[in-house]
């Protein structure tokens, strides 16, 4: 018997491993965690009254209202679509699947300002569609009609992207086993494709919603950023920012900063309990 | 049922899977279709149930032209290879499944397709597992609930899709001759795929042997055993040898030689004997050559002779006594008992 011990080959020495560990810490500390100390320590610098009355301001009730509003369309289309294309992605075969592979991928490959600047110049007043919508009473730029286009336009990708590689892995053996036991297409959709891709249909749904809710780029070009009227709750901050309020301008990204780690939470809970339902790999 | 499958062709992508293949099941047969993989074994289990769709041909349950009768119109239970049971679902929801999700008035009331599930499982000696989930179940058992579940539509046919290629040793024979009781006790017409040729012949009334999208033989275990009716299905049932001979004036002869087997058509052929279908042969014509090599086999010996000219030499594998001289180069000669040829 050697008297070494046995030194596992894949693994690492405790000093190194220290290390290691010490600095990925370190830089989650700096970069992470600082910043999100700070928004609610500049958010509660003047006190929690002071920061419950930058929240009751009509402008702030307004952005966060708007926020809701934009988040509750764009999120259920998106899951809708999300939902249709992968199951045509995943389930059938059919011409330029490929092209509409990457055409969902688009708009995480276009920089937001880009996308936001496309529906300006669709819908804006020199455009084309823009006066022939005005004729009817419809403005879509500067105004929510647009702040909406924009948002689905930037979070279509997640739910889609969360679905397609997990419906391709699944196959369409337990459609196949539905239908043939005398299901039809919408039952075997319901009571054998859902509950299939639930959590990962969750999981897609829940990163729609953080990007929807957060999206500054794209809804900032196509907004107007009329105050009371245009302005999400990113807008507003920046606003507010530049006006030098700083409590009111923490307090709102205060309320953004807890949606993030809220999304965090409810991802990390549905990782480890579902991760074997979730798509393997791909995430972002 | 019987089931009828008249000139049936399919093509994937202009590619043909099936041509024009025909084949008639009696009603409460088992049959297997056994073939390699790419013969067009599942194409045809799968156009009889209606997953797929012929691209010409017609397929008849009864008298009944089903060709284009969609899978839930023609009632058919139809167990997976990997059987796609509702991982989300307990044992007794998956049984229970065709039977809930039928239009309200022809579903029988709740506590009577409990009842049914139940029944089922009972059926398939898996009474106690109910409320397990199909990841708590054993291979075997998950193979049992997809019948189970398929037996629940009362299915008309019952088709199976390699059902035991994902199993171990052990239980595949275990499940093989349960299906075989299972069967006679039912009296489904079944047909199931594989490409497991004991299985097929131990298992299934008659055998439809196939290969590259074609039907090649169909008969009984030992109707393709012992009388195959081409090279393909002489080849790839059991073991066997073939050489390339001549026949002239109703006698045989192997590269020049006369051969002591007599023919009654003239013309190159290639004879195809099975090993242990010899016998050795010391005086008199006959094939003769050195061995290059022996293996024992349980009871007998297999021994691997060279025949013909040593520029192209011909391997063949024997069964010779044990008591046989058959070390390596020791010369043997031997002369097949049964055998045929194809021209």
């Amino acid at each position: 018997m050697s008297s070494r011990a046995f030194k596992n080959p894949i693994s690492e020495s405790a000093p190194v491993r220290l290390t290691l560990i010490f600095i990925v810490l370190a830089f989650l500390a700096l970069f992470v965690l600082t910043p999100l100390l700070i928004v609610f320590k500049e958010a509660f610098g003047k006190g929690s009254g002071e920061y419950v009355a930058a929240l009751q301001e009509p402008d702030a009730v307004s952005a966060i209202r708007l926020t809701l509003l934009v988040a509750a369309i764009a999120v259920p289309a998106n899951l809708l679509f999300g939902v249709a294309a992968s199951w045509a992605i995943a389930k059938f075969e059919f011409r330029g699947k490929a092209f509409l592979i990457t055409l969902i991928d688009l708009p995480f490959s276009v920089s937001p300002v880009i996308s936001g600047l496309v529906y300006v110049l669709l819908f804006g007043a020199n455009s084309f569609l823009g006066p022939f919508l005005k004729s009817y009473g419809i403005q879509v730029v500067f105004a929510v009609p647009g702040i909406v286009l924009a948002t689905i336009f930037v979070t279509f990708p997640f739910v889609a992207r969360e679905l397609i590689p997990l419906m391709q892995d699944q196959g369409t053996g337990d459609e196949e086993a539905a239908i043939s036991l005398g299901a039809n297409g919408w039952q075997a959709f319901w009571y054998v494709t859902l509950p299939n891709i639930k959590w990962a249909l969750l999981y897609g749904v829940l990163l729609c919603n953080a990007r929807a809710m957060g999206e500054f780029g794209a809804v900032s070009v196509v907004s107007g950023h009329i105050r009371g009227l245009t302005n999400t709750m990113p807008l507003h901050v920046e606003i507010l920012y530049n006006d030098y309020n700083v409590v009111g301008a923490f307090g709102v990204a205060s309320l953004l900063a807890l949606l993030a780690l809220l999304t965090l939470v409810l991802r990390t809970i549905l990782e480890t309990r579902y991760g074997s339902e979730l798509s393997a790999g791909q995430k972002h | 049922m019987e089931i009828r499958v008249e000139k049936i062709r399919k093509e994937f992508d202009l590619y043909p899977a099936l041509h024009d293949v025909s084949l008639d099941i009696k009603s409460g047969e088992l049959i297997a279709l056994l073939g390699p993989s790419g013969s067009g074994k599942t194409t045809l289990l799968r156009l009889i149930a209606g997953l797929e769709q012929p691209t010409q041909g017609r397929i008849f349950f009864g008298n009944e032209d089903a060709s284009y009768k969609s899978v839930r119109e023609r009632n058919v239970g139809f167990v997976f290879q990997h059987y796609a049971l509702f991982r989300h679902m307990t044992v007794a929801e998956n049984v229970a499944f065709g039977l809930t999700v039928r239009p309200k008035a022809q579903r029988p009331p709740k506590a009577e397709i409990r009842r049914r599930a139940l029944e089922l499982l009972d059926m398939v000696q898996l009474s106690g597992l109910e409320k397990r989930f199909p990841n708590q179940l054993s291979g075997g058992q998950r193979q049992r609930v997809a019948l189970a579940r398929a037996m629940a539509i009362e299915p008309k046919v019952l088709l199976l899709d390699e059902p035991f290629g994902a199993l171990d040793a052990k239980v595949r024979k275990e499940l093989r001759r349960w299906l075989r009781e299972f069967h006679d006790r039912t009296g489904h017409t079944t047909v199931f795929v594989t490409h497991d040729q004991e299985e097929a012949l131990e298992l299934a009334d008659r055998v439809v042997v196939m290969s590259q999208g074609k039907i090649e033989q169909v008969g009984s275990s030992d109707d393709v055993y012992d009388r195959p009716n081409s090279p393909f299905v002489f080849s790839f049932i059991g073991e066997s040898a073939n050489l390339p001979v001549t026949v002239e004036g109703g006698a045989v002869f192997f590269h020049g030689a006369p051969t002591g087997l007599s023919a009654q058509r003239d013309g190159a052929a290639r004879l195809f004997f099975r090993p242990q279908d010899v016998s050795l042969a010391d005086e008199g014509p006959g094939f003769t050559g050195p061995v290059t090599a022996s293996r024992r086999l349980a009871g007998t010996r297999i021994a691997e002779v060279e025949l013909g000219s040593s520029e192209e030499p011909c391997h063949v594998e024997i069964e010779v006594p044990l008591d046989a001289a058959a070390s390596n180069g020791s010369v043997l000669s031997f002369r097949p008992t049964r055998w045929k040829l194809f021209y």
